[in-house]
Order: structure tokens, then C-alpha cells, then sequence
């Protein structure tokens, strides 16, 4: 596990609950801030009083709370996981973030920044998309509130979540292919904030990960609490209890920081965050910023990194492109250093094992990125016995079928990549 | 008292100015077409340019257009390090006819650390730095670092600053002022018009440094243009293209002198 520089008399946990972080320089501790062109920063400077002003209005939320219910069809359903229990020795219960619209967490956050963009008089909307989830939820999102969209994808990424190209474009959305870079999701950032670099006045960009230089981080996070406050809610309702571990998978991190947001002032409550771990520890072959990487910064914020001795972002791997990403928001990287959420890695070949348990087992199929998690709970239920679980599902798994015919259940030694 | 590296970066605009030149500020990705010939094409560069800029290759240039895109991935590709470039600006400095800044984004001085990029930096002969992803509000710690050794740190102004910012930044600026010609990526269309030469003329007015404007020039005639409103106009994108195309640096740098318009 890395070490990340934390000053002693640095913020700690209590000031994450008190809710006194972000700073007022958008800072997690040393994480976070705000490293992008001078002229993005008076974009950024209108975003941040837009989202003071409307993040909180009673009239927002309202809209944004009816939205959220007639259209994104909240809230979403705590489905115990009867299959897994028994297969595990544990008590299993699934947050379906893949029954809302669009087959993903992702629309919480599309929704309320298309909607945040729309009240801040956007005129378009440009969005990066890795596994094409973040990209359909803004392509629906910006057709609800009736604004153009954009959306930058990796070339890489096109061709292997290739089903949800044609959604976007199906939903209005026009879909730019990046051949630079990586040509995976971190490149589809680096195009869409050249986009926004060029008309920083009329273009909203609707960040789709906890990363980025503030206020995206917090507002990311803010609009993906819901999940984590429905899922303590509702496993009181129905366990009569707490649950012993929480697990999500972490790319950037979005839908696991809107969990464990619910859970983070429970001291009894273990947190897991799942990363890609590829195909092993090497730089390169995996996408487990947290796990491997040292601090620096990407794409607008301070925080753990993927790169090389002499500052070079690395190329990453994982099967799942939701999680192909070499950096990881700075709040998680907070929550690694204060010791309250531990985060682990996952290979490529137990991600797909996991995938095809929770299809044979529970009768779902689990987007990729978020059979990590399941993954990951498997292990902790082996040294936990009897203990009680709660799984971020984060999305479906429908768009990964193109990636899954190279994996014929059963078949698992051996990546086809 | 020896003089401070980045007032050696100001004295070389104003003696531009002062035998009635505009300034050229040119820039080059370090060693792309090659990194053998960098050396060479950075002693041509300071033999005509004023200023030269060394850009240091990064994997994710977010404020470049295409041209730069390219030249910093093949640059990278030839094993381009920030302290390659370094050492070669060292073994060149006695030669080196204009002062020379390393134009960075900052993960890689974040990498070797601000202390030794700057010990590294002096004894180089490097009189300043530019970083296009540090603002204002984040650049207290490698500015502190820089200062103590004499070193710039150029501040960036762009077209949508607020007047309070501009007066800040340009303030806070050393070596120059850097004024981006446009809300965009290096390499496109550059500015013009009254608007354009209004915000020019504001950033010149507030500025304590000299100001020189970048970001897509490409002709004598926008040179001629944008230096009646500032002392000094950077070239990028466009020389990194005649590099590229294998002209010679000192032909197309005079060419682009508003007396070649």
C-alpha cells in the first residue's frame, strides 16, 4: 500500500463527517484543489457559486427529488442475495443501482449536473464516457432537460462497449471517438476539457467521475449520496441492522464515495473499496490507483496516481473499462490515508468469476466493474464468517457483452487479452 | 550581485524592443523531430528568438491542440525525461544566446520535486518556468521554491479573466506575463479585432512584467498586429510544425519578424 503525505495536524475523519471538507480550497487534506488552464478557472469559479446557490435551494431539490423518483425510478430496491449467502457463509444484500434508468448509478449524477447546467444557463454539454455508462445517463439526462449533447469516448472503449454507442447516439447524443492518448477513458477527459478550454462560457462539462478539479469532486459526491443514505435506511428497515462491511468497486470512485457516504460515520461498519487489479501488481498492468499508485496530478486534482519516476501517467489495464483509469478521486485518497476505508485489489479472472456467480446464483448480471466488488466481498466473507454484507451494484452488465464473448462462462485461465 | 535569472528574461524583451523589435518567444517541444538534434535546434532557436520556451513532453497535454499532442507522445516515445532536458540545457548553456524557460504541466516538477527542479533548474542556466495547469490559487509552493533560487514562474492570463485576476496574476508574474491570445488549445486560430486588442492592452496596462501573447500565431502579419499592443508574442505550435517539416528554425523564426510582413 503506498503512503500518502498527511500533515499530523491535518483534517481528519471528524472534519469529513462535520462536513467541513471539501475546504474552501476544495481540499480532502492535501488532496484535491484545482489544477487546470487559467481559463477554465472562472468556469469553475461560476460552477462552484452555482452549486452554493442551487445545490441546497429547496426549490432544486424539490425538482431534482421528483426527478429522481418519476424518472430515474428511485428508490432503487435492497434485494437480499439469498444465492451468494449461502454460497459465501454470509448474509448478502445488493443495492441495485442497476434498476435505475439507464442501468447505472451513474444518472444520479448526470441528472442533477444536466439539470444544475440547465439553471446555470448552459448551451451545450460536452461528457467523457470510459464504459459508456456515464455517457448514456448524460445523453438521456441532457434529452430530459432539452440541451445538446456531446460525448468524448475512447476508441478503445467505443469498440468494446460498443452497444452503448448506439444508445447514446439513439438518445441525441453525438458521440466523439478520441484517438489520442490512451484512447480510453483518461484520454476522452483530456478531449472533453480541450471542448470545454474553447467555449468555457456556454459549455456545461458533465463530469462523470468523484474526480477533477473542484467542485466536481464534491458535487459528484453529493449527487451519489442517495445511495448510501436509501441503503442505511433501508437495511435497518430490513435486517434490523447494520451491516458488517459495505463494498463497492472503485474506478474514479463515484458510486462507491455516494455509499460509503451513508456508512461512514458508523465506526462499526468495515469499508471496502474494490480497484482493477488486471492482470497483477506490475505498473501497467492494472488500473489499482490506490493500491499502487503515489500522489500526483491528473486532470484537475491532487491525489493517488499512476505514473512513472518522472511524472508520466502510466497506461493502465483492467477488463473493465469503467475502470480503466489511472486515477482515482482525491476523497477516496483522503479516506485511504485517515485509515477509515481500506481498499484492495481485484483481478481481471475473479472479476469474471464473480460476474458469472451472481448471474447463476442470484439471476443478474453484474456490470463488470461492479463484479470487484463481488469479487471482493467473497473474500471478506470467507475470513468473516456469518458476517453481513452490503454490495454496491453498481450497474448491469448488458453493455459488457461484447467484451464477455471472449469469455465463455467456464473458461478462465488464460485472459483472452 | 549577480542579476536574478528572471530579469535576465525581461532585460531580453526590452532590448528587443528597445532596437525596435517585437519580441519572439519560441517555443519548442524538447527533442522532437529529434532527440539528437535537440540540442542543435536549441542553439539555432536562441540565436533568433528572444525568449525560447522548451516545452517538456507529458502524456496528457490538456491545454495542446494536435501539433503539440503529437510531438510530446513521439518525444516521450524517444525517452524524453525532464531531467534528460536538463542536463542537455546545461551542457549548451555558455552558448546559449537568449534565456530559456521550460514550459511544463506540473506532474513531472511535482515528480523530481520543487527543491531539486530548482537547484536542478539554476544550474542548467534555466532562468524561468511556465505551467499551463497552475493557477494562481495552487502555485505558492513551486513559486516559493523558484523564487528563493531568482527563477520566473510566468503567470497565464486568458481572454475570460476577470480584471481583479488579471491584476493579481500579472502581480504575481516574473520573466513575462503570459497573455493567451484565445479560450482554447494551443495551435488554432489566434485573436483578433478590437476586443482582442483591448484585452491586450488591459493586461499591458496592469502588467509590472512585460507582456507577450500566444497561442496560434503563425504569421509576420498577426506578429505585426499583436506586437503594436505588447512587447512580446510566442510562437508554438507553428515552429514545431517547420521543425517537424525539417525547415530551418532561423529562416522561419525571421520570417515571421513583422519587417519580413
Amino acid at each position: 500500500m503506498s503512503a500518502a503525505p498527511l500533515l499530523e495536524d491535518g483534517p481528519g475523519l471528524d472534519d469529513l463527517l462535520a462536513g467541513r471538507l471539501p475546504d474552501e480550497r476544495g481540499r480532502f487534506g492535501p488532496f484535491g484543489g484545482r489544477y487546470v488552464p487559467e481559463t477554465l478557472v472562472p468556469a469553475l469559479d461560476r460552477l462552484e457559486a452555482g452549486v452554493k446557490r442551487y445545490l441546497h435551494d429547496e426549490g432544486f431539490r424539490g425538482c431534482l427529488a421528483a426527478e429522481l423518483r418519476d424518472w430515474v425510478g428511485r428508490e432503487t430496491p435492497l434485494t437480499p442475495a439469498p444465492g451468494l449467502g449461502r454460497a459465501w457463509g454470509a448474509e448478502v444484500w445488493l443495492k441495485r443501482e442497476d434498476l435505475a434508468h439507464t442501468g447505472a448509478h451513474k444518472i444520479n449524477n448526470a441528472l442533477g449536473q444536466a439539470m444544475l447546467a440547465k439553471a446555470l444557463g448552459a448551451k451545450r454539454i460536452v461528457a467523457e464516457t470510459g464504459a459508456g455508462q456515464h455517457g448514456v445517463a448524460s445523453a438521456a439526462a441532457c434529452a430530459r432537460v432539452g440541451l445538446p449533447c456531446i460525448v468524448y469516448m475512447g476508441a478503445i472503449d467505443c469498440e468494446r462497449q460498443s452497444p452503448n454507442v448506439d444508445r447514446m447516439r439513439r438518445l441525441g447524443a453525438e458521440v466523439v471517438p478520441v484517438t489520442s492518448g490512451d484512447q480510453t477513458l483518461r484520454a476522452a477527459i483530456d478531449e472533453a476539457l480541450r471542448d470545454w478550454v474553447s467555449d468555457p462560457e456556454g459549455t456545461y462539462y458533465l463530469l462523470g467521475s468523484a474526480v477533477g478539479p473542484h467542485p466536481y469532486p464534491y458535487l459528484v459526491r453529493e449527487f451519489h449520496r442517495v445511495i448510501g443514505d436509501e441503503a442505511r435506511k433501508q437495511i435497518l428497515e430490513r435486517a434490523g441492522a447494520l451491516p458488517d462491511m459495505v463494498a463497492a468497486c472503485v474506478g474514479g470512485g463515484s458510486n462507491a464515495i455516494g455509499l460509503f457516504h451513508g456508512f461512514l460515520g458508523d465506526p462499526d461498519v468495515a469499508i471496502l473499496g474494490f480497484e482493477a487489479g488486471g492482470h497483477g501488481a506490475e505498473l501497467g498492468d492494472n488500473s489499482a490507483t490506490i493500491n499502487f499508485g503515489r500522489p500526483g496530478v491528473l486532470h484537475g486534482s491532487y491525489s493517488l496516481l499512476l505514473h512513472d519516476e518522472h511524472g508520466q501517467v502510466q497506461e493502465t489495464h483492467s477488463v473493465s473499462a469503467g475502470l480503466d483509469y489511472p486515477g482515482v478521486g482525491p476523497e477516496h485518497a483522503f479516506l485511504h490515508t485517515v485509515g477509515r476505508v481500506r481498499y484492495e485489489w481485484i483481478s481481471d479472472t475473479d472479476a469474471l468469476a464473480a460476474l458469472d456467480e451472481c448471474c447463476s446464483l442470484e439471476g443478474i448480471l453484474p456490470a463488470l466493474e461492479t463484479a470487484h466488488a463481488f469479487a471482493g466481498a467473497r473474500r471478506w466473507a470467507a475470513e468473516h464468517p456469518g458476517g453481513r454484507i452490503l454490495i454496491g451494484l453498481s450497474g448491469r452488465g448488458d453493455k459488457d457483452m461484447p467484451t464477455l464473448a471472449k469469455f465463455p462462462p467456464g473458461v478462465r485461465e488464460g485472459d483472452a487479452e | 550581485m549577480t542579476v536574478p535569472a528572471h530579469e535576465r528574461i525581461r532585460a531580453a524583451i526590452h532590448e528587443a524592443n528597445e532596437s525596435g523589435r517585437t519580441a519572439l518567444v519560441a517555443y519548442l517541444t524538447a527533442g522532437f523531430p529529434s532527440r539528437d538534434g535537440f540540442a542543435d535546434d536549441l542553439l539555432k532557436i536562441a540565436r533568433s528568438a528572444d525568449v525560447v520556451e522548451i516545452g517538456v513532453p507529458f502524456t496528457d497535454p490538456m491545454a495542446d491542440g494536435l501539433t503539440i499532442q503529437k510531438a510530446s507522445r513521439r518525444a516521450l516515445e524517444a525517452g524524453v525525461t525532464l531531467g534528460w532536458i536538463l542536463d542537455q540545457v546545461a551542457a549548451v548553456r555558455e552558448h546559449l544566446q537568449a534565456p530559456v524557460l521550460l514550459m511544463s504541466y506540473l506532474n513531472p516538477l511535482l515528480a523530481m520535486g520543487y527543491e531539486r527542479l530548482a537547484a536542478r533548474a539554476e544550474q542548467a542556466g534555466v532562468a524561468g518556468f511556465i505551467v499551463p495547469d497552475l493557477p494562481l490559487e495552487e502555485c505558492d509552493d513551486l513559486d516559493a521554491a523558484l523564487s528563493d533560487r531568482g527563477l520566473a514562474l510566468v503567470q497565464l492570463v486568458s481572454p475570460v479573466t476577470p480584471p481583479d485576476r488579471l491584476e493579481r496574476a500579472a502581480a504575481r508574474s516574473r520573466g513575462f506575463l503570459y497573455a493567451v491570445t484565445v479560450t482554447g488549445i494551443t495551435g488554432g486560430a489566434s485573436g483578433s479585432g478590437g476586443g482582442f486588442h483591448d484585452y491586450l492592452a488591459r493586461a499591458q496596462s496592469v502588467s509590472p512584467v512585460p507582456v507577450c501573447a500566444g497561442f496560434g500565431v503563425r504569421s509576420a502579419e498577426q506578429v505585426a498586429d499583436i506586437g503594436r499592443v505588447v512587447p512580446g508574442v510566442v510562437v508554438g505550435s507553428a515552429l514545431v510544425e517547420a521543425l517537424e517539416q525539417g525547415s530551418d528554425p532561423a529562416e522561419f523564426l525571421a520570417a515571421l519578424r513583422p519587417e519580413a510582413a
